[in-house]
């Protein structure tokens, strides 16, 4: 059960868009910034404040990889997939930021919530690649040692 | 308005919906999966592609007509990619056809006899899953889905409930209640609609076979059949029978054939509910309370008001519904030790046209001094396969009459398989006589009139009595959204979940559309002028109950507590 105080904050943020079915989107948006992750039972909230089915809700927050129902580590690192960045071998550098945290395809983020590593199908920054996000810092021309840098540079508290 | 060419032939049209409807007018069955004239259109499957004079593709279902249009329907081109789309869908598919629920009915199996698919050249990479076996009504089997979309379009447009969408994406993507959970946690009101339109295997009626036959061959066990008035014009067409024909008579002589002691006719508990819940209608306009009445039959728009709209619940009859109260009645009858001298137990079966019903039986309200009122509850489909399961050659079977005592009811009892049944069989009731004008009258007040929602006012006692019949539960959220703004107002809403009603039930045989609609209508109401008694007052056997089993028993046998 959520506190009380997070379907005050959904209510804000609802107000603010309106109740229609069109605010979907940008509400979750919204959540998901305030959260770093989008809570079920406030998407089902939502869904009965705007109208919509929960269903519907669902599909939506489904079809986007960007709203995630499972909460988020303090670091989000996008890596890119692009064709740009696969070419240029993009891959190694997922693998390599896998094997260093212990995750995988299905397990995203680490048990003590400090980092979530997820692909991305572009981040429009093509002539850097492979290019690789940590939550809004872009960091160009990875390679597996130089991501590997980066985690340390976080757990070290340090500004990557 | 135009002209189109159609392979090569000039074919008119007017203002049909789409390319797609015309050339099947012209003769031509194009295939689809995901098209249906009652849904909003999508496009999905891409089957009803057809080709014009320049090469241009285009999904018929989603292009509008146009003058001078000049279209193929069966190019080399055409064939190759509707042949290809098959084998991807098959690919796709969990392909145990020969134990499936749908083995023979399923249109993707007939799409790939008609493209001659003799082998598929790609492996099935997508994941198993469970099947969902929560709800007493439906199976999801997700591994059998061609995400046709029909059955989201159906609940959503067609019934306003909604409990199923598209979740995920690309190959990943899947037809699942939110957060995946199970059917039975969400608001399915258990119609079936989702399965009458659902092209395969994926959605199946949660079939009760087994445990019928079962308790078929128990010599301890007193196995009593209720047969609904849907069913009746619905078997036959299976048999070899014209659409729409009752084949109640045949009915009976099969079941008596495959054990069961006693078969009654739920038109005779139909007579019940309507001696009741006119008298409840009276009560409730003499006391203006808890009014507009809200009919009770339809289990799912039951659980429908239940979950959506649960400031209406005091609105809803307490009625039981036909089958509830036939069961009641039943079981009571042979709990006296003076009808059941050997003392077997009794095991009530009832056969009806909806999925919904299966729900009702294991309502906590559906059961009588702590024992379940229906034990199993057949749909028309199941029953169906049992016939054939005995070699019965049910067409040449001789008609018989259902069984004493419960085994007549009146004209009144037979039209509840139709929209504006319950109401039409109300309305005779409050009227005072019975002769062919009286009768005829009330057909033509508007209570069979056309569409989805038919609003009319019937005179009595000095009073405009206002009435609302619908079908559809989206229109049953349109009528209460109108009543709940004060914009309408009535003394009596029927409603039944399933378009034109249980004639288009959740399970009944799989022949839907325009055709399957005024046949079973025709047939229901040709069952009604074939019978003596047209009003339940005047049925001698319900008569007879009130005075004898259920005198100071119609609470406890004919009332819910609540819902």
């Amino acid at each position: 059960m959520l506190d009380q105080s997070y379907y005050r904050k959904v209510d804000e943020i609802i107000e603010s868009y309106g109740k229609k079915s069109s605010s979907l989107i940008p509400i979750m948006q919204d959540i998901q910034e305030e959260y770093r992750y989008l809570p079920g039972e406030l998407l089902t909230y939502v869904a009965g404040q705007i109208g919509i089915t929960e269903a519907k809700a669902y599909s939506v927050a489904t079809f986007y990889e960007n709203f995630s129902f499972e909460a988020k580590g303090k670091y989000v690192i996008k890596v890119c997939d692009g064709t740009a960045c696969h070419v240029r071998k993009s891959m190694p550098v997922l693998e390599a930021l896998y094997k260093k945290l212990g995750l995988s395809k299905k397990k995203k983020t680490t048990d003590d919530m400090m980092f979530t590593v997820e692909t991305v199908s572009c981040l429009g920054a093509c002539g850097l690649a492979p290019t690789m996000m940590v939550n809004e810092d872009v960091h160009p021309r990875m390679t597996p040692e130089k991501a590997e840098e980066v985690i340390e540079k976080l757990r070290g508290g340090g500004d990557a | 308005m135009g002209v189109m060419t159609i392979d090569g032939r000039k074919v008119s049209f007017t203002n049909e919906r789409n390319v797609l409807t015309i050339i099947r007018k012209a003769g031509i069955d194009i295939p689809t999966l995901c098209y249906n004239p009652e849904l909003s259109i999508v496009g999905d499957c891409r089957l009803c592609t057809c080709e014009d004079d320049r090469g241009r593709m285009f999904a018929t279902c989603s292009e509008e007509p146009r003058d001078g249009m000049v279209i193929f329907t069966n190019t080399a081109r055409l064939r190759k990619y509707r042949k290809m789309i098959v084998e991807l869908l098959l690919a796709a598919h969990h392909r145990d056809c020969t134990t499936c629920v749908r083995n023979g009915e399923c249109s993707l199996q007939k799409l790939a006899k008609r493209f001659s698919v003799m082998e598929v050249g790609y492996d099935n990479y997508k994941e198993m899953h469970p099947l969902d076996m929560s709800s007493p009504s439906i199976v999801r089997d997700p591994n059998k889905c061609t995400l046709c979309g029909n059955c989201v379009r159906v609940c959503s447009e067609l019934q306003g409930v909604g409990a199923l969408d598209f979740a995920y994406r690309g190959a990943e993507a899947m037809v699942i209640p939110a957060f995946n959970k199970t059917l039975a946690e969400t608001d399915c009101v258990n119609c079936g609609q989702c399965r009458v339109h659902c092209p395969t295997g994926a959605i199946s009626i949660h079939h009760n076979r087994t445990e019928v036959w079962d308790v078929l061959y128990d010599p301890n066990v007193r196995v009593v059949a209720q047969v609904a008035p849907a069913v009746r014009v619905a078997i036959g067409k299976e048999f070899g029978f014209p659409n729409g024909e009752s084949v109640m008579g045949k009915i009976v002589n099969a079941l008596h054939r495959m054990g069961f002691d006693e078969v009654y006719d739920t038109t005779f508990s139909a007579d019940l509910t309507i001696m009741e819940e006119s008298a409840e209608f009276l009560d409730r306009i003499s006391k203006g309370e808890k009014l507009p009445l809200l009919t009770s039959c339809c289990p799912a728009w039951v659980k429908f008001v239940k979950d959506q709209y649960p400031e209406f619940l005091d609105n809803v009859s307490t009625c039981r519904s036909p089958q509830g109260m036939m069961s009641a009645v039943v079981k009571e009858y042979y709990r006296d030790p003076a009808n059941n001298p050997d003392g077997r137990k009794t095991v009530m079966v009832s056969i009806m046209p909806c999925t919904a019903k299966k729900m009702e039986a294991k309502r906590p309200n559906s059961f009588t001094e702590g024992e379940q009122d229906t034990d199993y509850v057949l749909t028309t489909v199941e029953l169906i396969d049992m016939i054939q399961t005995t070699g019965i050659d049910f067409a040449n079977l001789d008609p018989e009459s259902a069984d004493v005592p419960f085994g007549f009811g009146s004209g009144g009892g037979v039209i509840f398989g139709v929209t504006g049944g319950v109401t039409e069989a109300v309305i005779r009731r409050l009227m005072p006589g019975h002769d062919k004008l009286t009768l005829q009258n009330i057909a033509e007040c508007g209570v069979r009139q056309d569409g989805f929602i038919r609003e009319f006012s019937v005179p009595y006692n000095g009073m405009d009595v206002k009435i609302c019949v619908a079908s559809g539960l989206a229109h049953a959220r349109t009528i209460l959204e109108q009543v709940k703004s004060g914009e309408k107002e009535y003394h009596l809403i029927e409603i039944m979940a399933c378009r034109k009603g249980c004639i288009m039930g959740g399970g009944q045989p799989y022949t839907f559309g325009e055709d399957s609609k005024e046949a079973r209508t025709a047939g229901i109401y040709r069952a009604d002028s074939e019978t003596v008694i047209k009003k339940c007052d005047e049925n001698p056997m319900i008569t007879a109950l009130y005075d004898g089993l259920l005198k100071g028993k119609e609470h406890k046998l004919l009332h819910n507590e609540g819902y």
